[in-house]
């Protein structure tokens, strides 16, 4: 097939970079504006001086490597044993992870407020009442990831012979943590990384959750300013868009030449 | 990815005891290693969801009743809001898709240099996980009452387009934000479809006198028709499960069905919690119609492409 110049894929082109860098470079434009008359840094200092903003993004911090380690070790055997052992779940575990699509998440932390908030009536005893921890955030946030970790972890899966280098590990005498450390895993670690960095993205940024179940996060810290200030909120955005932008980028880097690595979208 | 990077290395204590190698026959004891997970998702993800579809059934003092129901699909205030979730979700969704498949169209097949290609793709990754709180103030700056654009306008054209009556605050509004999130997934998936469109095919159709529209008409949009349609139905879903965005730019002006629900959640705003379930269970329903098609779709296109 010839491939020729065409004027309308150049327009197109252009008219879809337009739309991405417009808006960010006006938040940042604006995140400038603060003291009037000249572009400065006013804004970020003012969100960088704000105590609350280091509570609120070490809470998402903390958030975030719970999920992701949570997510890691449900995702990671289950993907492992999917592909080893249990061929025939493979649409039911399929099915599962992509639920999050089905429950949106207002829909599900609905649901989940008012199962936990009560809890479950056993025997005449309220049981399983974890509303006052951070289970059902933490809880959500791992189904939130499980579309893009066992995504992820799948397709590495997929590029290498689990059973056989599994049988080939076992018959040499490799115990399991030695299959798991010394085979599977390396064999993983991109796909692995991938699944994290999305995850940390996600979750950094989530705000219908930590809202909706009133726990301090970025996402509702940045809300809660956005109400009340005028231009922080646009150096907060910025902000968020580098750290979005900062995993995206590492899951390129780590996946260089890495077929088939393909994520879909985060939490609106 | 394709290769084993380093090869499995095998502890060579000589103490180890070579373990024995388990038959690969199925057990039903095989189930017990996916048992964590399927715990997980039935205390996390089924348990929530059930309890939603029970108390949508269930009246103030627990007793069965289908008014909840009846409520949703006659009150004005309920239909409302799921038409203005369901306008949206059509409005951004092909929109999203038409723009982005010609997006991809343009990088994949338009002569553009490959460089533009890995820096769109890459870009397309980032913007369509680019969403919620940052994503509406970054829309604020841009065309809301001080917006950069707003002010370009005004300048150049010399209308103040907010004081025109416009105002960004509404479903159109709206839509232009959702829409930085929808296009950039159709890219996404779309720029592998379009690679597996092979050129034997296009050869063929040309040898057989075919011209370029008859190959797009005849041969490349059937065989790329399931995968645009059930990209096109996850935009769909993707806007209508959508709350962050709306909530973050809007506040309460547009009331999106998600909207509703998370306002019931902070304060019973509608004094009855079967209303709530019975609307958290609307959009489980339509959701799940909206994976059923997109599977149906995925299914038939991986019979072309590969």
């Amino acid at each position: 097939m010839k491939r020729r110049v065409n004027i309308w894929a150049w327009i197109i082109f252009l008219i879809g970079i337009i739309y991405f860098f417009l808006p960010l470079f006006s938040t940042f434009e604006f995140s400038m504006r603060m003291i009037k008359g000249r572009y400065t840094f006013e804004a970020y200092r003012e969100a960088f001086t704000d105590p609350e903003f280091f509570v609120n993004f070490g809470y998402s911090l903390m958030w975030s490597i719970l999920t992701i380690i949570i997510s890691l070790l449900l995702v990671v055997p289950t993907a492992y044993w999917v592909h080893w052992r249990m061929r025939r779940a493979r649409a039911l575990v399929e099915f599962i992870t992509l639920m999050p699509f089905v429950v949106p998440a207002v829909v599900l932390v609905f649901g989940m407020s008012r199962l936990f908030g009560g809890g479950l009536k056993l025997f005449g005893h309220s049981i399983l009442v974890l509303t006052p921890t951070p289970i059902p955030l933490i809880a959500g946030y791992v189904v939130l990831s499980f579309p893009y970790m066992y995504r992820a972890v799948d397709t590495g899966l997929r590029a290498i012979d689990v059973r056989t280098l599994t049988e080939a590990a076992l018959s040499l005498g490799a115990g399991w943590r030695t299959i798991i450390t010394q085979v599977i895993f390396p064999n993983l670690r991109v796909a692995i990384l991938s699944g994290v960095f999305l995850t940390f993205a996600i979750v950094m940024g989530e705000f219908t959750f930590a809202s909706l179940l009133s726990w301090p996060a970025f996402g509702p810290y940045m809300e809660e300013i956005g109400s009340m200030r005028a231009y922080t909120p646009q150096a907060l955005a910025v902000v968020s868009f580098l750290l979005t932008w900062g995993s995206i980028g590492l899951i390129n880097w780590v996946g260089r030449g890495a077929p088939g690595q393909q994520q879909v979208a985060g939490a609106h | 990815m394709s290769l084993i990077k380093s090869p499995p290395t095998v502890s060579s204590k000589t103490s180890e005891k070579p373990v024995a190698v388990p038959s690969t026959r199925e057990s039903p004891w095989d189930w017990l290693g996916l048992l964590p997970f399927l715990l997980f998702a039935f205390l996390f993800l089924f348990a929530p969801s059930a309890s939603i579809f029970v108390n949508s059934f269930q009246d103030l003092s627990g007793h069965f009743t289908l008014s909840n129901l009846a409520a949703i699909l006659t009150e004005r205030d309920f239909l409302n809001a799921y038409k203005a979730s369901l306008s949206i979700s059509f409005i951004t969704a092909a929109g999203g898709a038409i723009f982005g498949f010609l997006l991809a169209y343009a990088v994949v097949m338009g002569g553009l240099p490959n460089s533009l290609r890995t820096f769109l793709l890459t870009f397309s990754g980032v913007a369509s996980n680019f969403a919620g709180v940052p994503l509406a103030f970054a829309f604020i700056a841009t065309m809301g009452n001080a917006g950069l654009v707003t002010g370009w306008i005004e300048t150049i054209l010399g209308v103040d387009i907010h004081a025109q009556g416009f105002t960004i605050y509404n479903i159109w509004g709206l839509s232009i934000v959702y829409m930085y999130f929808q296009f950039p997934l159709m890219v996404l998936i779309m720029a592998p479809a379009l690679d597996g469109l092979r050129r034997e095919w296009k050869e063929a159709c040309e040898n057989l006198g075919g011209t370029s529209m008859q190959y797009w008409r005849y041969v490349a949009f059937p065989i790329l028709m399931p995968s645009l349609l059930g990209t096109t139905i996850l935009l769909f879903g993707n806007a209508f499960g959508a709350y962050a965005t709306a909530y973050a730019f809007s506040g309460s002006f547009i009331n999106l069905v998600t909207i509703v629900i998370g306002a019931q959640l902070q304060g019973d705003v509608l004094f009855n919690p079967g209303l709530g379930n019975a609307l958290a269970l609307g959009m489980i329903v339509i959701m799940t119609l909206c994976m059923l098609g997109y599977l149906y779709m995925q299914r038939i296109s991986a019979r072309w492409v590969r």
